[in-house]
């Protein structure tokens, strides 16, 4: 049976940074005392940690060793282990953004001004894939409203189109016959850009983006299948037209240019009513909109949800 | 070979057993990864896969080396993959569905990959049955043969099952199927040149005597 809860969770029930980091550290000295203890610096990420935002949840978060080691990201593979194996060849410096388009102040954002951009937020979001799977990450980083405010969008700007990283040298899975057409390309509507659960994501788990997770910046779009949240991003560009999607151009008959977590709708090849969550043995049931209805079934009303899937 | 079949065979029979248990003991271990329901389901899916793949390959590898004593391990390697694909199968039923036999059924009908892999499931389950000497006598030779026939539709099911559920790269499903395609293709290329033979009138040439056809006669010598 479901208990029923409110959604939008007191700042005050969630869980405090020092537990979840608490078993990460547990985790990392099981996994090797001695290379904990002998290389405990060199190889220990950069710290990268904010205040605790609004909208996270109190599940239990994934454990950082599975958020880091079950990846989608088909520039360095189509297997779930490869991200985790080849993405550390990604150079992730230097780095900057192109933020352009229908804006009235188009600007290059060297990764280090974009950090410094707004204040960093610890947020615990549910992420759910469009192949079925779920986790529970503490993200670092702020709302994409921040950053679109700062370009000033003009009255003609309707959608926002994410482009990631290119690298054919560091990029194992990019070749010839890998089924994709590269960059990798995504977008929103701009007002489910500017809704503030959009995050433009620097860290989890109060560390710096892992390269497989997405360094050194990538979207979180807590309410639609994890394929939408783009990672690695250098451009962001508004447009009037709705763009042109990387899934969508590949099948557009499974994969829709909204992609809302939806358990009504499934892909057309397997059911969405379930998901299993990472750690989980048995499946649970998927929540509309990943369960964030309450901030954003709003922007959907009147919409047929089968129709823009 | 007689001698040495029986000990070859236990041998087999226990290596069979070695995917299974390095696949449960990892499982047990929670050393298969960040989702280790689904690598236990897919390992035990492709074992399945593999089984069945050898015990197609067994005919031809018997006609291809002449090794008739091949013929006696197929039904070992048969069951092989209906045991791990039974269990591939409980644990879609088990862990993905928790038994809901109306998600199953809905599952069954609206999704093509489940669909197939059902169907293979569904035509394994008469040959696995009818799998023992006594099952070959009471249906003879030649009913059983054409039941079991149907292991060629099982490979094909298998491989659209494959196929449908991967999401973008097929590679793997690819190979398996190239895999599958040599080895019916090898019987219809051996049938078809067995029917060519019977047209042109008979497997052996046709008997002289000072450059004339001659009705040979067989005289059958004693025990």
């Amino acid at each position: 049976m479901l208990i029923q809860r409110p959604t939008d969770i007191p700042s005050s029930e969630i869980t405090p940074r020092e537990h979840y980091e608490g078993r990460r550290a547990f985790l990392r000295n099981a996994a090797g005392l001695a290379l904990a203890t002998t290389l405990p610096r060199a190889f220990a990420a950069d710290r990268l940690t904010g205040r605790p935002g609004p909208y996270s949840t109190t599940e239990t978060p994934t454990p950082f060793k599975n958020v880091t080691s079950y990846n989608n990201f088909y520039e360095f593979g189509t297997d779930k282990a490869d991200p985790a194996a080849n993405a550390h060849r990604l150079r992730t410096r230097p780095w900057s953004v192109v933020v352009d388009g229908l804006v009235q102040k188009p600007r290059t954002f060297a990764i280090e001004d974009l950090l410094r951009l707004a204040p960093l937020e610890e947020r615990i979001y549910r992420h759910r894939c469009v192949e079925g799977w779920s986790m529970v990450v503490p993200w670092t980083g702020f709302p994409l409203a921040a950053l679109l405010k700062q370009v000033e969008p003009l009255g003609s700007a309707r959608y926002v189109e994410f482009t990631t990283a290119l690298q054919r040298d560091t990029m194992t899975g990019v070749g010839w016959g890998s089924g994709l057409d590269w960059p990798y390309v995504e977008g929103l509507r701009l007002d489910e850009a500017m809704n503030p659960l959009a995050l433009l994501v620097f860290g989890l788990y109060g560390e710096v983006l892992p390269n497989q997770n997405g360094a050194p910046v990538r979207l979180i779009v807590p309410w639609k299948y994890g394929f939408k949240s783009g990672k690695s991003i250098v451009r962001i560009r508004l447009v009037e037209q709705q763009p042109q999607t990387t899934w969508v151009k590949a099948n557009s008959r499974e994969y829709g240019f909204y992609s809302n977590v939806n358990p009504e709708v499934d892909h057309p090849r397997w059911s969405q009513a379930k998901e299993r969550r990472l750690g989980e043995l048995f499946k649970r049931p998927t929540q509309m909109f990943n369960g964030y209805g309450d901030q954003v079934a709003m922007l959907y009303t009147g919409m047929d949800l089968r129709k823009y899937f | 070979m007689q001698r040495t079949l029986p000990y070859l065979k236990a041998v087999l029979f226990l290596l069979c057993l070695v995917p299974l248990a390095h696949i449960g003991w990892r499982f047990y271990q929670d050393d298969l990864g960040a989702n280790p329901v689904e690598a236990l389901t897919r390992g035990l899916g492709t074992w399945g896969l593999n089984f069945l793949l050898i015990t197609l390959a067994i005919t031809p590898a018997r006609r291809i080396t002449g090794w008739h004593w091949l013929l006696r391990l197929r039904r070992m390697f048969g069951l092989y993959a209906f045991c791990y694909i039974t269990l591939h199968l409980t644990s879609y039923l088990w862990l993905d569905q928790d038994f809901d036999w109306h998600e199953v059924a809905k599952d069954i009908l609206k999704h093509p990959f489940i669909t197939a892999g059902m169907a293979a499931y569904a035509l394994m389950v008469p040959l696995a049955a009818t799998s023992t000497n006594a099952m070959v006598r009471r249906l003879g030779g030649r009913r059983w043969q054409s039941l079991h026939r149907s292991v060629y539709a099982i490979g094909i099911l298998a491989i659209l099952h494959y196929t449908w559920l991967v999401k973008l790269d097929v590679t793997q499903p690819l190979l398996y199927g190239l895999v599958l395609a040599l080895l019916l293709g090898l019987r219809a290329l051996w049938r078809s040149a067995e029917r060519k033979k019977q047209l042109a009138g008979g497997y052996a040439p046709q008997p002289t005597y000072k450059g004339k056809r001659v009705i040979p006669i067989t005289v059958k010598r004693g025990p």
